[in-house]
């Protein structure tokens, strides 16, 4: 087996598509599941059962099926109901709405970590439901739980090439169709676990980072 | 709604005394009870505007869950409690009293504020977010009277050097401070007291209590105060109510209580602590 550096030029730019599709499937994943996992804890905080008991429900039924049956679920089942999503929107929410039922976890942990006394001083001082979340319980929750939401920055992104299944060409499905019509795989496929480590460790940073502005 | 009765008890100022001379606080045979424990049991007694009140008696007598209900963290199984007029656990809707809403609540607490045992300021707010935070957002004052009512409090319990910090950075003494000027921004008619010294190193209780009281001589807020500092309750006390089982039974103003006890139970808990 020899390197052949020319296979490594001609995948360039199918690579720089490939690394656009995963850079965006894991920043709007993220985003999505650290917004929508906020949402499913403090749902099921709420004095209402009606709203605990669907979103435990639901959370646990996403939680507990493979993200593969919820990508291919998402892009042929939503288009029958007059949904239709480009392969690379579909992936993103899969991914989102998949590791929002991981991030609700750890929300839920950090919240029920804030001591029952912060509580107890907002209802003493009647502060509104808004302020006692906003100002109060999320800060204190949130900045305890951030390297546990980083490490599913870092799961998310290694679950990223599924997405290729549903069309949505990540770096890894790129190497691949490049295999296909070159019968090349071993430059394409070294180069983008390159990439994966190459955009990992900044990940990593990140986050780190973010933890030491909120741990105080 | 029940502030039609009483129009003069919905302005939230700790300065105007409430229902002239009667009482702020009134619980009306409340029982309250976990599983098969009753631990309140047909609880009579009232509060008048203007008096400290000290509330003593064995542990698990009920004490904390008098302050507890005040501050609806607990509701009652049986009775009413009334503060300023206005019912706390329940609300009157069409003549008939019925379990009190979030809102009627928020409403009637308002006039409550409570220091706590384990201080439970904020962590992630400074001294002066600690203390404006309620204020602007419950009261609707600006920012910058809220801090003029800040500062003023703080001067009061000697913390004006602290006001940027965190409480992290603060002693237990300190943070008790600054958790009572909290209390007061609220401008509260009664003010809630439990064991505000327990858990602090002996060294830093006179502080403490020498901010309460001051709060007890200079204002004329209302107190009620569960403490086993009985030496400071006989400072500061109007009455003291003696808690057994979850009844009072004796009660009195504190020379006597202090000195010469009628029931036997009131007499061994005496000795115990003193
Ligand atoms: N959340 C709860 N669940 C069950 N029982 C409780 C709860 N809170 C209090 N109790 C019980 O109620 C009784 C009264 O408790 P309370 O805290 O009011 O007593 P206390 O007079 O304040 O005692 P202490 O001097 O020890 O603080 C106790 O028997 C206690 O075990
Ligand atoms: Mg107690």
């Amino acid at each position: 087996m020899t390197w052949d550096w020319s296979a490594v030029g001609d995948f360039m730019p199918r690579f720089w598509d490939g690394v656009l599709v995963t850079l965006q499937a894991l920043v709007l994943g993220s985003l999505i599941a650290f917004a929508l996992g906020l949402i499913w804890a403090m749902a099921q905080r709420s004095p209402l059962k009606v709203v605990r008991w669907p979103v435990v429900a639901v959370t646990e039924f996403i939680r507990n099926t493979p993200l593969l049956v919820q990508l291919f679920f998402l892009f042929y089942v939503l288009p029958e109901w007059g949904v239709t999503l480009s392969a690379l929107t579909t992936g993103v929410v899969g991914l989102g709405l998949h590791y929002s039922t991981y991030t609700a976890e750890v929300y839920r942990a950090g919240i029920d970590g804030v001591p029952v006394g912060q509580w107890e001083a907002c209802t003493a001082l009647s502060l509104p439901r808004s302020r006692t979340w906003g100002a109060v319980i999320l800060p204190q929750a949130i900045r305890r739980v951030v390297p546990a939401l980083g490490n599913y920055v870092i799961a998310m992104l290694k679950d990223s090439p599924m997405i290729a299944v549903i069309g949505a060409l990540e770096m890894l499905g790129q190497a691949r169709q490049f295999t296909a019509s070159t019968f090349q795989p071993t430059e394409p496929i070294t180069v983008v676990g390159i990439a994966f480590i190459l955009i990992a460790y900044p990940a990593s940073l990140l986050m780190r980072a973010l933890e030491r502005r909120l741990v105080r | 709604m029940s502030a039609e009765k009483n129009p003069s008890t919905t302005a939230n100022g700790g300065t105007n005394p409430a229902v002239d001379g009667s009482e702020l606080i009134k619980f009306d045979n409340v029982t309250k009870r976990y599983g098969s424990n009753v631990v309140l049991d047909n609880l009579c007694f009232d509060v008048s505007s203007g008096k400290h009140v000290t509330l003593i008696g064995p542990s698990g007598s009920g004490k904390t869950t008098i302050l507890r209900l005040l501050m609806t963290l607990v509701k009652p199984d049986e009775g009413t409690i009334k503060v300023a007029g206005d019912y706390l656990s329940h609300e009157e809707k069409n003549g008939k009293l019925v379990p009190a809403g979030e809102r009627h609540q928020r409403e009637v607490r308002k006039n409550i504020g409570m220091v706590f045992q384990q201080f439970n300021l904020f962590p992630n707010m400074k001294v002066l977010r600690n203390i404006t935070e309620a204020p602007v957002h419950v009261l609707g004052l600006g920012k910058d009277e809220a801090e003029q009512r800040a500062r003023e409090l703080l001067e009061m319990v000697g913390l004006t050097d602290h006001i940027d910090k965190y409480p992290s950075q603060l002693s237990g003494g300190q943070q008790q401070r600054v958790a009572i000027a909290r209390a007061l921004a609220m401008r509260p008619q009664v003010l809630l007291l439990d064991e505000v010294t327990s858990a602090l190193d002996p060294e830093l209780v006179a502080g403490v209590l020498d901010v309460l009281r001051d709060i007890a001589h200079s204002t004329d807020i209302t107190m009620l105060c569960v403490t086993h500092e009985m030496n400071f309750a006989r400072d500061i006390s109007d009455d003291v109510l003696m808690f057994d089982a979850g009844r009072v039974i004796e009660s009195g103003a504190p020379e006597k209580i202090f000195t010469d006890p009628e029931h036997e139970r009131t007499r061994e808990f005496l000795s115990a602590v003193l």
